[in-house]
């Protein structure tokens, strides 16, 4: 094995990765039509938060209730961008204020709020994809981590934060959307996403990077602040008194998360054509965290499994079952919890737990 | 806030305020069960909301049953409900013990999860049984109309009537926690489990007892928030997370911090509400909450028991 490749955990976590990535570029886009691959690239794109989860949850130790925060900057700043785009001045002529989004005309606004105005640019959004939720999610991190709220009441408190972007984005639907959410997504720089082709285009797009950012988190865990991650979740007070940092530590794995979720965020809106607040609420961010449960938390390409897993189960009751589904989510919650802590049998060789524990 | 004269922002705050007042009574009753299983072992319950429903939809049947058999019995069949309501919560809650809870002792972030898919379990279980529609109790008509101590002062009696029920349930507690046996065995088991247990006290069976009681006190919450709303499959999710922000704001383990925040957080939430609107007080007084917990994450009253 070539070293330099050490870090995808020998020829079994290799093997792996290149079963997943043989089932989503290939298996998947050959076996399936249209509309079942951009589901599939929906739940593709879920994966993302439940990859970042496994990273801050599985081997930091911190759970966050507040994911949906994260897919939602992703996924509103996205749907932000195609919306402008969308709303030219000749495509509105009939609004009271053309050029400005339909949804701000019928609230009586007559001018695009400050905050809207940089989304013209695609530079500008796709850097804000990557940079605001991590500003956002250091910001928190480092206020939650230096006085060392941990645990139960940091899952508390994200979900309490959640709780407030969601009502938040209800209430002022002058500048988003409200209920709805931002709808009538069409075009890409003039490239429009609704066909079939941006669709199988999209999906491509969403696998290759998730591929990718699955391999940055398994290159992330076998530095050596991967090994200090996981010191930190079982041990975090030796962490402290051998001199680390452990608030900068767990700030830059919940950041890593962060960023994970909001290219998922981004990657659902093109997929998906709207961006709606019932999509990162308090429901959906705990799911997340099932996603990354249900594929053993501390298995990176585990969770894609998990969001797909659950993915086509609910496709497959809620459409048959509707009155069951639930049923069954929650009985996956307990079951997963119960009988599978940690990960699924006989695949934690790869993960590194031996060496935890030295 | 300067359209109006002092006078009437006295009567919109004392208006506000006993408004505010009803769901403080709720928002408690909820915040002491939740508390006192937290305090005791450390168990996150997200389905607590859950039997503040079962606790609401006993007091319905009871009503129901109370209305087709004994009409003569509806001027007071509340006061029965509610030792009802108490009951089926309570064993509810000891079965769930006893099923689920005691396996996942030491893994708090865990209970969270699987309290999580067991309230799930239970919305459906509530839409199945009694349907998606909501279902609301007669009241009483002693309860209904109101108090009007001024011309401008409006107080609904319903509300008083919680208030004097929260007021029992708390001293209840609080003589329970503080004079009984039990408490004191609650009281050794949070302070030192595992010297609780060399004594002689029997800790399992205080959690399950704690746990049990929890619920039974949601349940209670259930039967006054029958009076204050109607009650649907999916009630108890919306005050959870406002509870679960009262616990952690008051202090976890401490009962007269947990009644201070309570009354922060529903006060603050109702008058703001007569100004802004509800969603947007809801979203300030939140904010506040998380801010003050980011600043003294050990909440207004801090327990001193050593973790």
């Amino acid at each position: 094995m070539n070293a330099k490749l050490d870090f995808l955990d020998g020829r079994n976590g290799l093997v792996s990765l290149l079963v997943l990535a043989a089932l989503i570029l290939i298996v998947f886009p050959l076996a399936m039509g249209v509309d079942q691959l951009n589901l599939t690239g929906r739940f593709l794109s879920f994966s993302f938060v439940a990859v970042g989860l496994v990273l801050c949850w599985g081997y930091g130790g911190i759970l966050s209730l507040g994911q949906g925060i994260f897919f939602g900057i992703g996924g509103y700043c996205m749907a932000m961008f195609l919306k402008l785009e969308a709303s030219t001045p000749e495509a509105t002529a009939i609004q009271t204020t053309p050029g400005i989004p339909d949804f701000m005309d019928w609230n009586r606004l007559t001018e695009l709020p400050w905050f809207w105005v940089p989304f013209h640019s695609l530079t500008f959004t796709l850097l804000a994809i990557l940079v605001l939720p991590a500003a956002f999610a250091y910001l928190m991190g480092i206020a939650m981590f230096k006085r060392r709220v941990s645990g139960v009441y940091f899952a508390i408190i994200t979900q309490a934060l959640v709780v407030i972007l969601t009502i938040l984005l209800v209430a002022q639907q002058g500048f988003t959307g409200g209920a709805n959410g931002i709808t009538d997504l069409r075009t890409l720089k003039g490239w429009s996403i609704n066909t079939d082709e941006a669709l199988v285009t999209l999906y491509f797009i969403t696998a290759v990077l998730l591929l990718a950012v699955i391999v940055l988190g398994k290159w992330l865990l076998h530095t050596k602040f991967g090994r200090i991650l996981i010191a930190m979740r079982d041990r975090e007070d030796r962490v402290r008194f051998s001199g680390y940092d452990v608030a900068n530590f767990k700030a830059f794995a919940f950041c890593i998360a962060a960023t994970f979720s909001a290219i998922g965020g981004a990657m659902f809106t093109l997929q998906e054509g709207f961006m709606s607040p019932s999509l990162i609420g308090i429901i959906p961010s705990i799911e997340f965290v099932i996603f990354a449960a249900v594929g053993g938390r501390l298995s990176l390409i585990g969770a894609v499994y998990g969001a797909l897993a659950i993915g086509f189960l609910r496709i497959a009751f809620a459409e048959a079952y509707p009155q069951l589904w639930l049923f069954l989510m929650g009985t996956v919650f307990i079951v997963v919890v119960l009988f599978l802590p940690m990960a699924w049998p006989g695949s934690t060789r790869n993960m590194r737990l031996g060496r935890a524990a030295c | 806030m300067s359209d109006f004269t002092t006078q009437e922002l006295m009567a919109i705050f004392a208006m506000q305020g006993f408004a505010g007042l009803s769901f403080f009574s709720v928002l408690l009753l909820m915040a002491l069960g939740l508390a006192i299983i937290y305090g005791q072992m450390r168990v996150i319950n997200m389905a607590h909301g859950e039997f503040m429903v079962i606790g609401a939809y006993a007091t319905y049947l009871f009503s129901t049953f109370v209305s087709a058999q004994m009409p003569w019995m509806m001027d007071y069949y509340l006061i029965l409900a509610i030792p009802f309501a108490f009951l089926v919560a309570f064993i509810v809650g000891w079965v769930v013990e006893f099923v689920l809870i005691r396996h996942l002792y030491h893994r708090p972030l865990d209970t969270l999860l699987a309290t999580w898919g067991l309230a799930l379990i239970m919305q459906q279980a509530f839409r199945s049984g009694f349907g998606a529609r909501e279902v609301s109790v007669r009241l009483p008509d002693w309860l209904q109309g109101s108090y009007r101590p001024t011309m401008m002062i409006d107080i609904p009696i319903n509300g008083l009537a919680i208030m004097g029920l929260t007021l029992v349930v708390t001293l209840g507690i609080a003589w329970l926690l503080f004079r009984s046996r039990w408490g004191l065995r609650v009281r050794c088991a949070t302070a030192n489990r595992e010297m609780a247990g060399a004594v002689g006290i029997n800790t399992r069976g205080v959690d399950r007892l704690t746990f049990a009681l929890g619920c039974g006190i949601a349940g209670i919450a259930g039967a006054a928030f029958t009076t204050i709303s109607s009650t649907g499959p999916t009630s108890g999710s919306l005050y959870i997370v406002d509870t679960f922000l009262v616990v952690v704001f008051g202090g976890a383990g401490s009962l007269l911090g947990t009644v201070a925040s309570a009354f922060t957080i529903a006060q603050g939430q109702s008058v703001l509400d007569f100004f802004i609107g509800g969603s947007m007080g809801k979203v300030i007084t939140l904010l506040i909450v998380v801010a003050i917990l980011m600043i003294r994450p050990q909440g207004l009253f801090a327990s001193k028991v050593r973790r």
